[in-house]
């Protein structure tokens, strides 16, 4: 069977390519701060505590698409402000061009790494103190814990959370077309105002995300056979 | 205090991005944003109860094809849905012969068609997942009792999904109120599309974004003290004594 796609099959297979580097991109962005913000809010110090909890309740308030167009606009002008002070500051001419690509991917990672944040928190509490003492005791120190007992027991309890978690950030990547990133369903509203065919460009694009979803989850059922090492399955 | 004042005044009576204009220009989104939500909100309840129970029910042709549904609502973004409902009422011949014509000239329709399939999957699920965690016990004594299937469903099974789905429908009911941000982009006026006139307009970001996303934040905890309420009166009998 052969699609007749007026052209635009390279572009909406750039246009795939730019979503999937968007969202892997983003999702380890969003692990990362997920991770750290975590462990700030388990910590015992206070003013760290309140900036987790402060930074969630904020990006849960807030949808994404203003989210985005703030960093995306105001950064830019933020960026022109900065090398401007910069260039004044030691007398020089640069300018530095304002990437959206970039600027997508830290918005995106700023957002779900929230939502990562409250799995890996859960995560972190569900692990069983006896493991972590066992640990103490053999000497381990702190970072090796980590390394070596809490983090891979805690990710056989984040990792439903976080599957979750990557499946929105997967959708979300959708939005970044509005803001005139070439995602593929930018190239696919562009072709579909050209051809004026509504469903030739769009219902690609869809089967495009289920195939995107289908793949992660066989990495996932990879990943979670990984953590569940040592586990029955007939425990919780 | 006075240096402060000092230092902002200027602000607030030079400001000329605060306007009653741009103020109106807010209201307006709000309104819009208010109701997208509410409508589809409704009416996407209005069909995912038949749904889940169809869902659930032991017919696999009838459980599979509502599952086919859920899962490329559920698996796509609410983005494409909004560009196929949206550009097919456009561009699709015979559309307005067909009386359809509000649909082309009112971009609300579209949206309002796409938001209520796409919530109406994700409640339906929702909806589903508590039906089948019903306990069987519950069950057993309506059937004891001599019910049939329908009236077990209206007096047992439905009264006691409903409350457990309370919990993860709140989160549904916010993800929708930020989902509807994207109503801006098919030429809708909401409160998204009033920030980016405003920005565009005075060509300054931050005013105008930061405060829409302080209205959707206050909405967003509205919605929640709400369903905060709402489980605390309706899931008593569950509280741990």
């Amino acid at each position: 069977m052969m699609i007749n796609l007026h052209g635009y099959g390279p572009r909406l297979l750039d246009g795939a390519l730019l979503t999937a580097e968007l969202a892997v991109l983003s999702l380890l962005l969003a692990l990362v701060i997920g991770l750290l913000v975590a462990t700030a809010k388990l910590t015992r110090s206070g003013p760290l505590r309140a900036m987790g909890t402060l930074y969630t309740t904020v990006i849960r308030g807030v949808p994404d698409l203003v989210m985005m167009m703030l960093m995306v606009y105001g950064g830019q002008i933020l960026m022109n402000m900065a090398v401007d002070h910069v260039n004044a500051l030691i007398g020089t001419n640069a300018f530095i061009e304002f990437n959206p690509f970039a600027a997508g991917v830290v918005t995106l990672g700023i957002i779900y790494g929230a939502y990562m944040s409250e799995t890996f928190r859960g995560a972190f509490l569900a692990v069983d103190s006896g493991q972590i003492e066992a640990a103490r005791a053999y000497g381990m120190s702190g970072w090796l814990t980590f390394r070596r007992v809490r983090f891979p027991l805690m990710m056989r309890h984040a990792l439903p959370g976080l599957n979750n978690n990557w499946m929105v950030l997967l959708k979300s990547t959708a939005l970044v077309s509005i803001i005139g990133l070439s995602d593929m369903v930018h190239v696919a509203d562009q072709a579909t105002k050209a051809t004026h065919r509504p469903f030739l460009f769009m219902v690609p694009v869809g089967l495009g995300y289920l195939a995107m979803t289908a793949i992660s989850e066989l990495i996932v059922r990879y990943l979670k056979r990984t953590f569940d090492v040592g586990f029955d399955g007939r425990q919780a | 205090m006075e240096q402060w004042l000092a230092h902002t005044l200027p602000f607030l009576s030079n400001n000329d991005i605060f306007t009653p204009d741009t103020l109106a220009q807010y209201w307006g989104g709000l309104v819009v944003t208010v109701q997208l939500v509410f409508l589809s909100l409704l009416m996407g309840i209005v069909l995912a109860v038949p749904l889940a129970v169809g869902r659930a029910s032991r017919q696999a042709w009838i459980s599979r094809s509502i599952w086919f549904y859920t899962y490329v609502f559920r698996g796509t973004p609410l983005l494409i849905q909004l560009y196929v409902i949206y550009y097919a009422f456009t561009y699709v011949p015979g559309v307005r012969e067909a009386g359809f014509g509000a649909f082309i000239d009112n971009a609300t329709y579209p949206a309002l068609l796409s938001f209520t399939l796409n919530t109406a999957a994700y409640t339906t699920e929702i909806f589903y997942g508590a039906i089948r965690a019903t306990p069987s016990g519950e069950l057993e004594a309506a059937r004891a009792y001599g019910m049939s299937t329908f009236t077990a469903y209206r007096r047992v099974v439905l009264p006691s999904a409903f409350r457990r789905a309370l919990p993860a429908y709140g989160n549904e009911v916010i993800f929708m109120l930020h989902a509807s941000a994207i109503a801006s982009a098919v030429t809708l006026t909401d409160l998204t599309g009033a920030a980016y006139y405003v920005y565009s307009r005075f060509y300054s970001p931050f005013p105008a974004f930061i405060f829409v996303a302080c209205v959707y934040m206050v909405l967003s905890f509205a919605i929640q003290g709400t369903f905060r309420l709402l489980e605390k009166r309706m899931l008593r009998h569950l509280k741990p004594a």
